[in-house]
């Protein structure tokens, strides 16, 4: 080896930081074995507190969440009383969602530790307050995609992401699963979580299971990792999922069903290598068992599943009808031990599933997707978020996004819950825009969105007789009457957004 | 085209939820009950809710039946005070013993028609029985008023009083079954068939239904939704039923022609009894919709 003069470079200046040379000495090999590095050089910090202080946290910080444990978390509680407990103030909760077990909450935000959140759903207690009137500053709403999409943008910046992880290596490659062990609590995909730890400055996992090095698959990458904190406990696990999301027995939630099933036969869609999203729903769910009789009967096989993923899209896909699936959350267990075991049951991230950011997004990849509703309007304009008596109880989820992706959006929905119509002049909220909503399928009948005429026309074609919206609104009206409407005050404790983040509705205070 | 009766869903007269859901399936017909569904003290409730419903709600052209109470009782004619000035239902006599229990309905029911300028005659009746003295006497009370519609057999009550139960096979019903359709076709009216309580017993439900089809019932009672697909498929007429029957009234039309009353058809001869079960089949097949 020549001596290495740097000068002798020619045009030195253009190279970029060429200004040390190389010198043995500085090298330090290890040869410690694999194990006695992972006990002696890792993330793992000793304590919660601990890695809050490490991360840099200070008051009017934004920290994130994900909400891959349902109802059965315990992270966004334990954090936070920590938080509190530290003495942190008019900190921004964001998180991919809430849920009834976030009640604990309500307190935080009356001490003043949480000043704003940002949330894709809000349920039970914690909802009901900020209904009415909890907060001084509105709740923000995003749909998973529009999450992403503010993440990555910027518009959201995260500061701290608290991210619980059923498997975590001593260097940070987590995932909601571990191929290592059996049992153990599951969550499957890490979707949501994916873009946390991706983007926030720092990122904390809070895990129960510390698994050897290397944690593959992984769902999340140790170079978006931080810090790694063991906990005795993650979640719940009967909260987090359960065995498989069965069969609805429900005649009802059958008959619409068995109905969306022909609408999507109908619907002109229903061709070799389709693509489709279902939802979790009793209605939705039972679509899956009605399309595999027509799919092994015309021998058509979709392409990819995509979405929140139940056992029924598993079996499908065991079965060969379905060719992939697309994971951004694992409804159940059978889901996540499919996402574990299956080479084509693929996680991906909530950008990857429906950022606005990215033309090649999975929900612009959709034929047809399966929504639920707790209203539709005559406008077609769909309401996931404020029940009939003006109080949140729903989360947005990725309506919107896979309404406006798919070409083809039905939403199933009972006309009536008991005595609540269901499709009405005017929905509470608008969350998804009518302009995306294609078809509604109701146990009394079928409206297709004047807007799209050829599909119309398939469906008509196809032998399903079809009403107006109006129709059905008239007929709901007939059977329940007209309630009488929600008083609100003028507060907005809620703004819903759009998947681009623009404004598209307002959610008022309560009254009494 | 006859009116089909091959499924008749039981609704409780007191659950609203029902009430309002009755017209979506795809069933032949709803029996609202206000007899032994119903606490006592729910009938008064159960009644108004039933005649409201039948007022306001669109079943969508499905025969509407009420089950009412006792008519020697107050209650009963109660039922039938609300429910014959409604128009719309055709009424459901339960425990039907003898041919009297059916007159003493038949005359409450004619004076509230006289009452209310509502047409003597138009309100029509169907009977079940439920006792071993009701199945001894079908035969008069089917024969017993013009305005029957039909005879039903009520199982439950019925084992009970041979003091039997219900067995998957169903043999003890076997008799009983028979007295009731012979009745039936004797008179002219309809004969359906019990219900079927194990709703997740959907093999053991099909095995019943393949069973009283072959008996010639009419139909059966239904007591969920989804019994209502099992039915239809069982008493759907088959492709090949139908293109059978098709053939054989070609060939007895070409018969005719030829002026005969029989002509062989594939080697089989065709006559008279044939051809009725031939225009049976199709005129079932042309009432649900398999044939145009």
């Amino acid at each position: 080896m020549s001596e290495i003069r740097l000068e002798q470079i020619p045009h030195l200046d253009e190279l970029g930081h060429l200004d040390r040379v190389f010198h043995p000495e500085d090298i330090l090999k290890n040869s410690r074995t694999l194990r006695e590095r992972e006990k002696l050089n890792n993330k793992i910090v000793p304590s919660l507190e601990e890695a809050i202080r490490l991360s840099g946290l200070k008051n009017g910080m934004t920290v994130s969440f994900h909400h891959h444990f349902r109802n059965g978390d315990y992270i966004v509680n334990m954090v936070m009383d920590k938080l509190a407990e530290m003495g942190f103030k008019d900190l921004v909760l964001a998180a991919s969602s809430l849920s009834d077990c976030h009640a604990p909450l309500i307190e935080h935000i009356k001490n003043g530790v949480i000043r704003r959140i940002e949330t894709s759903g809000l349920r039970g207690k914690l909802a009901d307050e900020i209904s009415h009137g909890l907060m001084d500053v509105p709740v923000i709403f995003r749909s998973h995609g529009g999450r992403a999409y503010a993440i990555e943008t910027g518009e959201l910046p995260i500061d701290v992401a608290f991210l619980g992880a059923p498997s975590c290596d001593p260097y940070g490659n987590a995932n909601g699963y571990s191929r290592d062990e059996e049992g153990g609590v599951m969550c499957g995909s890490m979707g949501y979580a994916k873009c946390d730890a991706q983007y926030a400055k720092k990122t904390v996992i809070l895990t129960n299971h510390i698994v050897p090095y290397p944690n593959a698959p992984f769902g999340i990458p140790e170079s978006d990792v931080d810090y790694i904190v063991e906990v005795p406990a993650i979640g719940d696990p009967a909260g987090i999922m359960s065995g498989a999301t069965r069969f609805t027995k429900n005649p009802k939630e059958l008959l619409i069903a068995e109905t969306a099933a022909n609408v999507i036969e109908g619907s002109g869609r229903f061709k070799d290598g389709f693509s489709i999203q279902m939802g979790s729903g009793g209605a939705s769910l039972a679509v899956a068992r009605f399309l595999r009789e027509k799919m092994l009967r015309d021998h058509i096989k979709a392409s990819f599943a995509l979405g929140g993923i139940t056992g029924s899209i598993v079996d499908l896909h065991e079965e060969g009808l379905i060719q992939k699936i697309l994971d951004v959350q694992s409804f159940d267990l059978r889901a996540a031990e499919s996402l574990k075991n299956n080479r084509f049951h693929q996680q991906i991230s909530a950008s990857y599933y429906a950022s606005p950011s990215n033309e090649g997004t999975a929900v612009n990849q959709l034929d047809i997707v399966v929504l639920s509703a707790l209203e539709v309007d005559c406008d077609y304009n769909v309401n996931v978020l404020t029940g009939s008596d003006g109080v949140i109880r729903g989360a947005i989820g990725g309506h919107p996004d896979t309404a406006y992706g798919a070409s083809v959006a039905i939403v199933v929905c009972p006309l009536t819950r008991g005595r609540i119509p269901c499709v009405v002049d005017k929905v509470n909220t608008v969350v998804t825009p009518g302009k995306t909503v294609d078809v509604i399928v109701t146990d009394h009948g079928v409206a297709v969105n004047p807007r799209r005429k050829n599909l119309l026309k398939n469906i008509q074609d196809f032998g399903i007789p079809v009403c107006t919206i109006e129709e059905l609104c008239e007929k709901a009206r007939k059977i329940v009457g007209t309630p009488t409407p929600i008083e609100y005050t003028d507060k907005v404790v809620g703004v819903v957004t759009y998947r681009d983040g623009s404004v598209i509705d307002l959610i008022r205070q309560v009254k009494g | 085209m006859k009116q089909l009766r091959r499924t008749m869903l039981f609704v409780p007269g007191n659950n609203p939820g029902m009430i309002k859901d009755a017209g979506i399936y795809g069933q032949d017909a709803i029996m609202f009950d206000l007899e032994d569904s119903v606490s006592l003290t729910e009938k008064d409730a159960a009644r108004f809710l039933v005649y409201e419903a039948l007022l306001t709600q669109d079943y969508n052209g499905k025969e509407l039946v009420v089950r009412v109470n006792d008519p020697t009782t107050k209650c009963g004619v109660d039922d039938l005070e609300a429910m014959v000035r409604t128009q719309k239902v055709v009424i459901r006599l339960p425990k039907t013993e003898s041919a009297e229990d059916v007159l003493v309905c038949e005359r409450e029911i004619a004076r509230i028609e006289r009452e209310n300028g509502i047409e003597e005659g138009s309100t029509r009746m169907m009977a079940a029985i439920e006792s071993a003295a009701g199945v001894l006497n079908a035969k008069e009370i089917a024969f017993s008023s013009k305005r029957l519609i039909g005879i039903a057999l009520g199982a439950e009550d019925y084992v009970t009083d041979l003091k039997t139960k219900r067995s998957p096979e169903g043999i003890e019903l076997l008799f009983g079954r028979s007295m009731i359709l012979l009745a039936a076709r004797a008179a002219g009216i309809d004969a359906i068939d019990t219900v079927y309580s194990d709703v997740n017993n959907e093999e053991g439900f099909r095995k019943e239904v393949e069973l009283i089809h072959q008996l010639g019932f009419d139909g059966k009672s239904i007591i969920n939704p989804r019994q209502i697909q099992t039915v239809h498929d069982v008493y759907t007429p088959t492709q090949k039923e139908i293109d059978k029957a098709l053939a054989v009234m070609d060939a007895i039309e070409e018969a005719h022609k030829k002026g005969s009353g029989v002509i062989s058809l594939n080697g089989k001869m065709v006559d008279k009894p044939i051809v009725a079960r031939a225009q049976r089949t199709l005129d079932l097949a042309r009432a649900v919709g398999v044939l145009k």
